[in-house]
């Protein structure tokens, strides 16, 4: 499976546990438009952290909040690679 | 004549003047604090006096208004958070010895037997009579081991204590806060608009980050609080730029220090500030280098009015701001020894410089609320199948911790196979039972759980 697809499905996973509609899922949606709230952002991250086995927030090269859907998932592939 | 004991909230807003200019916005509206002058948002304030009441209103307009009303005139008002149960609200009642609940226009106030008062949307001229008669009792809520919460007492004065009485002298001040002003972090801003002769603009529930950061530009705000995890929800918004505050402040949580460094990036001309204060022992420090942690320098008597030391690893602070104890039968005492009250708070030195290391008893926080593990699993351990249960916290660079669990199962559930569907009907009476922050965001099945010596579950620090 690639990044895309991990941070897709998990997207989806936690959407549907904490009981939240996911909007279509596309580079230019905006994070914060894409029905998540802070709580599920945190799940998603610690849940990418445990199948991929990295976070990219606690790494010495972020530099930028990611604001969509696609500055999250390049995100992830950066640090990935 | 009874002369007021205590100055009162009302008193710290006019001293000021140029109340026109005071407003307090919210999303649907505003109120100016100099049409309560004239007005009041209660058909007949006197007959509020020496009544012990909940403010249970769900706009946070309506209960900002109510506290200037009702300090110095009620006996004591219980600031009730919007995300109490019917049940806890009754239990709430029944410790504060509450004989009236206040809610807002419109609003139901749920099965609690007592007297209701509905609030006016807006101030109706009536002649008013502020006098103080009262020093009235603050009650605020915080989380405890049971799921219901504890109240802890206040004053005006240990509230307010640390709080800047002066508005700047020649620029205009409004301040804004991501909190709800009636838990600590955002009540804390609220006396500190009020007192310091600023206008307010409060914030949401469920409101977008983007759309209260477009509000807050419009509406001029140049002081905005909140914890690290709002902060990064703002930062995720893509909205930042929508406003331009000279301070910005973190509260509530740990500060890390990619955080503190995003938000230089983001508001290169603000003085960042992180905060430590805590419901019990009140306000304690500011930190302003742009470092995350706290100097060593900070410890010490006399500062500030403000004592702190480290003892067993945990940071001890008294002050005249503690709040003076928990209401209710059976509380503890705030403080240790000497006057000193425990935050809890697990610091370490590294080279001159004090770093929060998480809580001690496991308690964990979640984007600024407090979760205590026994809690979850106490709704873990009544399911039969469930022998032993151990909640605790992951840090997570989002909300700074979640909840995750780890369940290990009776003899015959574990017999009887399926084990994914009993984690989720496990999870399902979590989520029925408690609010969402608090619910494991993770559940594994292990075999067994480490115990001590004495036989204590081992609970790592979150």
């Amino acid at each position: 499976m690639s990044i895309r697809d991990t941070v897709v499905s998990v997207f989806k996973q936690v959407a549907g546990d904490q009981g939240r509609t996911l909007a279509p899922l596309n580079d230019d949606l905006k994070l914060t438009d894409c029905g998540l709230d802070s709580l599920s952002f945190a799940i998603v991250v610690s849940s990418l952290e445990d199948e991929l086995s990295v976070d990219p927030f606690n790494s010495a090269d972020w530099v930028e909040f990611p604001v969509t859907f696609g500055d999250f998932v390049k995100l992830y592939d950066h640090s990935h690679a | 004549m009874e002369t007021p004991v205590l100055e009162t909230l009302w008193d710290a807003v006019t001293r000021h003047g140029a109340a026109a200019r005071r407003v307090l916005y919210d999303r649907h509206g505003s109120c100016t604090l100099s049409a309560l002058a004239g007005g009041s948002l209660f058909t007949d304030l006197e007959s509020l006096r020496g009544r012990c009441v909940l403010i249970a209103t769900r706009e946070q307009l309506a209960t900002a208004i109510a506290l200037v009303e009702l300090d110095g005139v009620a006996r004591r008002m219980v600031l009730c958070t919007p995300d109490l149960s019917a049940t806890a609200l009754a239990e709430v009642a029944a410790m504060a010895q509450a004989d009236l609940i206040v809610c807002g226009a419109g609003e139901a106030p749920g099965a609690v037997p007592l007297e209701v008062r509905r609030l006016a949307a807006q101030p109706l001229a009536a002649p008013i009579n502020r006098r103080a008669s009262h020093a009235t009792e603050w009650i605020l809520l915080t989380s405890g081991t049971t799921g219901t919460p504890k109240l802890v007492l206040h004053t005006l004065h240990s509230l307010a204590g640390a709080l800047p009485r002066a508005a700047p002298a020649d620029e205009r001040c409004v301040w804004s806060t991501f909190y709800d002003i009636r838990r600590y972090g955002g009540l804390q801003i609220y006396l500190r608009a009020l007192l310091g002769g600023s206008a307010l603009l409060l914030s949401a529930a469920d409101e977008p980050p983007a759309d209260f950061l477009a509000r807050a530009g419009a509406a001029g705000v140049t002081h905005l609080s909140g914890t690290p995890s709002h902060w990064r929800r703002a930062l995720m918004s893509g909205a930042a730029a929508a406003m331009d505050p000279k301070y910005v402040r973190l509260s509530g949580e740990v500060a890390d220090q990619p955080l503190l460094d995003h938000l230089r990036a983001a508001y290169p001309r603000a003085r960042i500030a992180h905060a430590f204060a805590s419901t019990e022992a009140g306000v304690a420090f500011d930190v302003e280098d742009g470092l995350a942690g706290f100097p060593v320098s900070l410890l010490g008597e006399g500062r500030g009015g403000i004592d702190m030391k480290v003892e067993d690893g945990t940071l001890r602070i008294r002050s005249s701001r503690n709040a003076a104890r928990y209401l209710g039968e059976g509380a503890r005492p705030l403080e240790g020894g000497g006057g000193y009250v425990d935050t809890g708070d697990l610091v370490e030195m590294v080279d001159g410089r004090y770093y929060f290391r998480g809580r001690r008893g496991g308690v964990i926080n979640v984007g600024g609320l407090k979760v205590f593990p026994e809690e979850v699993e106490a709704v873990l351990n009544a399911d039969a199948r469930v022998r032993a249960s151990l909640v605790r916290g992951r840090r997570n660079p989002i909300t700074g911790a979640i909840v995750v669990a780890d369940v290990v199962l009776a003899d015959a559930a574990r017999a009887a196979g399926n084990p994914e569907a009993v984690k989720s009907e496990l999870l399902d009476a979590c989520r029925r039972a408690l609010p969402a922050h608090k619910v494991p965001a993770m559940l594994r099945l292990v075999p067994a759980l480490e115990l001590t010596a004495a036989g204590k579950l081992v609970r790592p620090g979150a």
